[in-house]
């Protein structure tokens, strides 16, 4: 996707404009509206009944949308005024869409670092009164627990996901259209519905019960398609004439996919890995139905057979029995977990300059 | 960046393969076939364990708005829920469409090149969030904030029936629940529709553009009419997300059993939120019963989902004729 949109560059609109008159007249078409918005809703606001955050923000942008097209109908005419209408209304479209991360990251460290403390990371809830304050007891059962089953659910589907991508691109079997066309369906699964699946097959089969493996197994479920589909593209990434020159040079299909082809898209592979594991560490639902939670630690091999928590599991719980400092601090390092992960994948994809080879 | 050239024409290799190659090849397809068996198990394993449940309620399950199925007599259904799960996927879908074709279009055509990488990642990035930090958001920090909005709706717009409300109590509604989800389901209408567009045919643009158009004439009149079919294609893949998403709308929602007046009010109810808050207390028809509510989910969302990738796929498509 990146890929796709990466290629085509918009080579027309930086062409179009020149600099210095650009941003004087940028300024008069966008900077004085929307100074005169801002002013105009804070009077509005003052003199008016009207009031909170949203109304705010919802009525200074369509000022700001009509300020803009006046500004440049006086001196321009309608279709420039539609024109940049079109650029401011896009623009506010693109800040709207990146506000929540904002805001979420936001809201999570100002109600959860105050509460992170050395015993959320030390300690477990074994013999925590249920009412504690957030000083007492932690959530090293919920930390070992999330660090169990991603490690279980990586080790489950990691060999299955490349082998779908190798599959997909490498072999080109009969059954590649069906293939891809399942590995999408089943990105589409809703997370509660693999969970279900999993309490179905293994908590009331062959699994004996709530176990932290059968998370893993359900977890394993929401990664294959993000490892499978990233591998894929990433194995489009290397350079046909690698493939073609191991073949030459008389080696079997097997040794080339093996021993040239993933080394090559090792980086590659590693960056589809992380980046399924960002995706699977903050999920809740699956959990219920699968890991179940507990308030003690269970080990790796514990997790094969006995209940346990994790830390998104452990978030829910907590807010459920209105412990919400500690729910606050555990979501604040859920959420640190899933950005280290996703940074670390994008730091890794990130194209190396070509040594001449 | 690879070079495009290379995609466009692989050169075909003819190899004659060895045993060990064949080998290889049967032991990676035999894997690939994971997703196959998987989809195939869900699909018989819901089934299998649903039926008990589908067996008492028959016909009704899809029709009746009560949740009973461990009380005597039995009665249950996802009526309700089926309905509620929809309406808040479509005011989510109402709210993120726009939103996100704006922000698409904005990546594809308006933001510096420098910049462009950094927004593309950001968006990703909203797309990792876990959901419950985006219901823990919505239920405490979106929550109070949309009191404004929906007291507003509701006096301006109450003669419309989805925005009359009897007493002025807002949240716990459909409304906020569509609120969170249309944050939701942003990232992936927007990098599907960005991805669309991109396939635009760039002559088709410039040649616009050298008519004498605008920036924005040449997006109504260029982008807009080539990539329709994928922006329809993308929006359903958002739907099908919203349609699946649990615990932000458990935590919002108060799931009661009927099917509310208005989207204001506290009321409604969603199949994946049921799921997650009854199982905890549900005895042996009541797990069939939510393993049944389950199975139509999975229907639903399937249905929506490979409609929509057929759609996005044929989108697509290069377009011969068009370049």
């Amino acid at each position: 996707m990146n890929a796709a949109h990466a290629t085509h560059a918009t080579d027309h609109t930086t062409a179009r404009r020149s600099t210095r008159g650009s941003i004087r007249r940028s300024f008069g078409e966008f900077g004085l509206p929307a100074a005169a918005a801002l002013t105009a809703t804070l009077l509005l606001f003052l003199v008016t009944p009207l009031d909170g955050a949203f109304g705010f923000v919802f009525i200074g942008a369509l000022l700001f949308l009509f300020g803009v097209f006046v500004a440049v109908y006086r001196t321009q005419g309608r279709m420039h005024a539609f024109d940049r209408l079109a650029s401011a209304a896009v623009s506010l479209a693109a800040l709207a869409a990146i506000t929540p991360l904002v805001l979420m990251i936001g809201t999570v460290v100002a109600r959860g670092l105050a509460h992170v403390s050395f015993n959320l990371i030390s300690e477990t809830l074994e013999g925590v009164d249920p009412s504690a304050p957030a000083t007492q007891g932690g959530a090293l059962h919920a930390i070992v627990g999330t660090l169990t089953q991603v490690l279980y659910a990586t080790a489950v589907c990691v060999p299955f996901g490349i082998a779908t991508a190798i599959y997909l691109h490498e072999i080109r079997g009969r059954l590649s259209t069906v293939v891809r066309v399942l590995v999408d369906a089943m990105s589409g699964v809703p997370s509660i519905v693999a969970g279900l699946f999993i309490y179905a097959v293994w908590v009331l089969g062959p699994g004996g019960g709530f176990s932290g493996f059968a998370a893993s197994l359900s977890l394993a479920i929401l990664m294959l398609p993000t490892v499978a589909r990233t591998t894929e593209e990433m194995l489009k990434l290397v350079d046909p004439s690698l493939r073609e020159a191991s073949l030459a040079l008389g080696s079997s299909q097997w040794r080339t996919v093996l021993l040239v082809v993933l080394p090559t898209a090792r980086t590659g592979i590693v960056t589809a890995v992380i980046l399924g594991i960002a995706r699977i560490a903050g999920e809740t639902a699956p959990l219920l139905m699968t890991a179940f939670g507990n308030d003690r630690v269970v080990g790796p091999f514990g997790s094969l057979s006995e209940p346990q928590s994790a830390l998104p599991l452990f978030i829910f719980q907590q807010f459920a029995q209105d412990q919400r400092d500690r729910a606050w601090a555990a979501a604040l390092l859920l959420i640190a977990l899933v950005l280290a992960l996703f940074i670390l994948a994008r730091v890794i994809a990130r194209p190396r300059k070509r040594r001449s080879s | 960046m690879f070079t495009r050239g290379v995609e466009q024409q692989p050169r075909a290799v003819v190899a004659q393969f060895t045993r060990a190659d064949r080998i290889f090849r049967r032991i990676t397809t035999g894997a690939a076939m994971t997703s196959l068996v998987v989809m195939a198990l869900i699909a018989a394993f819901l089934v299998r364990d649903a039926l008990p449940a589908l067996r008492i309620a028959g016909g009704r399950f899809l029709t009746v708005f009560e949740w009973g199925p461990d009380e005597d007599p039995a009665r249950f259904g996802v009526g309700a829920a089926l309905f509620g799960t929809v309406a808040a996927a479509l005011i989510a879908l109402f709210i993120a469409v726009p939103v996100s074709v704006g922000t698409a279009l904005f990546i594809n055509e308006y933001v510096p090149r420098r910049f462009k990488q950094v927004l593309v990642t950001v968006v990703d990035l909203l797309a990792a969030i876990p959901s419950l930090v985006f219901g823990l958001w919505g239920l405490f920090v979106l929550q109070p904030a949309l009191d404004g909005p929906a007291r507003w709706l509701s006096d301006w717009l109450g003669f419309l029936p989805i925005f009359k409300t009897e007493v002025p109590i807002y949240g716990s509604s459909l409304f906020v629940s569509g609120v969170v989800l249309a944050t939701m389901i942003v990232p992936i209408i927007t990098s599907i529709s960005s991805a669309v567009m991109a396939e635009v045919p760039r002559v088709s643009c410039e040649g616009a553009l050298a008519l004498g158009g605008t920036r924005a004439g040449m997006i109504r009149t260029v982008i807009l009419p080539f990539s329709r079919g994928g922006l329809v294609g993308a929006s359903m893949l958002g739907l099908g997300r919203a349609l699946g998403e649990t615990i932000a709308i458990a935590l919002i929602l108060s799931n009661d059993f009927r099917i509310p007046d208005n989207i204001l009010s506290p009321g409604g109810s969603s199949i994946a939120a049921t799921i997650a808050l009854k199982f905890g207390e549900a005895g042996i028809t009541g797990r069939s019963a939510l393993i049944a509510a389950g199975l139509v989910l999975f229907v639903v969302t399937l249905v929506v989902n490979s409609l929509a990738r057929y759609v996005v796929s044929r989108s697509l498509r290069p377009r011969k004729t068009a370049r």
